[in-house]
């Protein structure tokens, strides 16, 4: 095949076929059977109920979904498309997220010229802000329709308890994964948003320094449940830093493997729930 | 949408399983392709906020919370920060990872329905749609400073004067000693808790046996604490009662 000299085209033969249309399907064909194609896809390009099976169980990316399904579980009207487009919120804030992360310092002097930077000299630096921020925003509110949702049709009860367990920890994430990058930007509604929710912990019986029963443990100020989350005793330039590390890599992490575990275990516990 | 799964010819008889490529997949690609579009027309149109540099010294009146913590805020005002900020939030957590393991209905597994599971919708759209969701309304558009409350057409008036008449309810029952005011204020908790599951164990005594008696215990408790949360405040609002017991250590 390799060797084989270029054909020169007859004019009125590519003419018929440009006019019938049988020109897709023989470029098609083409592509679909050179070596670069069928290297990077495991299967047929036909439309048959194999390929159609392979598309999914030989996709590493698709696999996670079952090859075939219950009808009643395409209905948008059943599922609100609310656990995908939390996923999809997620991973835009992922996408965004990164590119922020190449223009910003999360240290006390830096952190807020940073955003101004972003916000007014990176090319595209405010859309990348805006839509990380917005798809953050978006995410808390899907989290709490897809849980709202899952409630209403019962998808809690056996043989999904465990799966929604791992829900409740997935949505406490979210709230955490926005919580904590709520104080980055280093501005005022940041620092002071965040001094009143770590005031809470604070509380925390025997553990802060203002809960109850504080004085049987001995805890202080500089050494109780909130010094722990804000690396002090107040929110200063150690928090930035330790909501940066935690908004960046530690619960991004956790959270995105306990959604693999939930899309894994949606399949095990026989597809999206329904009438039987 | 639904018709999305069907294919246009009529093919003999529809299968009850239909393949995931095509047949989600671009379901999922479409809805894809909207959720981006609006999400990047709402960036384009709206940007996100960016105010002065953080100043630990100029603390701004009403310091508020992320918009979705207003409703753990607002409890603040009838709870002590042990319960609104640390407790509720961990029974929230834990009340929900319990609900599939408290709630033994086996009706309603995979479809809408109301009439066959009234109690469990009541509660969780009391929960989300009351305690959760109107709560946070409320801390974003009529919590003003001093964390009080404005209407929408009112001017946020930092020295808005309120008056500090709250009692608590051993005082309003006319106990001035501290330690009989610990005691009476445990005695009203407790009898609110026990009489609470006593009167919840004997309505439902035939149940006991095939629900179980943990489930059975772990679901009125939780029941009454989030009754409880609604009780304090209409004693808060309407007869300015601001702790049941009173004691050194911990007050509710
Ligand atoms: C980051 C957060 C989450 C993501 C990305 C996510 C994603 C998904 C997706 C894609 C589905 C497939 C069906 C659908 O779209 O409705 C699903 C189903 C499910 N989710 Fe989530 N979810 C999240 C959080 C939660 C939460 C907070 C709960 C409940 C507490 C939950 C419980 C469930 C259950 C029980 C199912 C099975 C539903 C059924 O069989 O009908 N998930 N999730």
């Amino acid at each position: 095949m390799a060797n084989k000299a270029p054909q020169i085209p007859n004019i009125a033969e590519l003419m018929d076929k440009i006019k019938s249309g049988k020109i897709f399907s023989e470029i098609a064909k083409e592509i679909t059977e050179s070596q670069l194609w069928t290297s990077s896809f495991r299967h047929g390009y036909a439309d048959t109920p194999r390929n159609r099976v392979l598309q999914i169980a030989s996709n590493v990316w698709l696999h996670l979904h079952p090859v075939k399904m219950h009808r009643h579980a395409l209905r948008i009207k059943f599922t609100w498309c609310m656990g995908g487009i939390t996923f999809l919120l997620f991973l835009s804030t992922v996408v965004t997220g990164v590119i922020l992360m190449f223009y910003y310092r999360p240290v006390g002097e830096y952190a807020y010229y940073d955003m101004k930077y972003l916000q007014y000299d990176v090319p595209f630096g405010m859309l990348m802000r805006n839509m990380h921020r917005w798809a953050a925003h978006a995410m808390v509110i899907t989290v709490w329709l897809h849980m709202f949702r899952v409630f209403l049709t019962g998808s809690y009860k056996p043989p999904r308890e465990f799966n929604w367990v791992i829900g409740v920890f997935l949505v406490t994430f979210t709230l955490l994964l926005s919580f904590t990058g709520y104080l980055l930007p280093w501005d005022q509604l940041a620092m002071w948003a965040v001094t009143v929710g770590t005031n809470m912990a604070r509380a925390t019986p025997f553990l802060g320094n203002e809960g109850p029963f504080a004085e049987f443990v001995g805890v202080t100020p500089r050494y109780d449940a909130r010094a722990l989350l804000i690396g002090g005793s107040l929110v200063g330039p150690p928090a930035l830093l330790r909501f940066y590390v935690l908004h960046c890599i530690f619960i991004p992490l956790i959270a995105g493997a306990l959604m693999i575990v939930h899309f894994w275990r949606i399949r095990k516990d026989g597809g999206i729930s329904g009438p039987l | 949408m639904a018709e999305a799964a069907t294919p246009k010819k009529k093919i003999e008889e529809v299968p009850e399983k239909l393949h995931v490529w095509p047949y989600l997949v671009r379901l999922e690609f479409l809805c894809a392709l909207v959720v981006i579009v609006a999400l990047t027309v709402w960036s384009i149109v709206i940007d996100a906020p960016l105010e002065e540099a953080a100043n630990p010294t100029k603390t701004p009146n009403p310091s508020k919370a992320p918009w979705y913590f207003l409703g753990l805020q607002d409890i603040l005002v009838y709870f002590d920060p042990w319960f609104a900020g640390v407790v509720a939030p961990v029974l929230i957590i834990v009340g929900l990872m319990l609900i599939p393991y408290l709630d033994v209905n086996p009706k309603g597994n995979g479809y809408y329905t109301y009439h066959e599971r009234k109690v469990a919708i009541w509660v969780y759209c009391f929960g989300f749609l009351v305690l959760w969701i109107a709560l946070i309304i409320m801390g974003v558009f009529l919590r003003g400073p001093g964390w009080n409350l404005f209407m929408p057409w009112q001017y946020w008036d930092p020295h808005k004067v309120v008056a500090l008449v709250n009692v608590d309810l051993p005082y309003a029952f006319g106990f001035r000693d501290y330690t009989w005011s610990a005691i009476f204020g445990g005695a009203v908790l407790l009898a609110y808790f026990g009489i609470g599951t006593g009167v919840y164990f004997f309505m439902e005594r035939k149940a006991i046996k095939s629900v179980g008696f943990l489930r059975m215990f772990l679901k009125i408790q939780l029941a009454l604490i989030m009754i409880g949360i609604v009780i304090k405040i209409v004693l808060r609002i309407g007869f300015n009662i601001k702790y049941i017991m009173v004691t050194p250590w911990i007050s509710v």
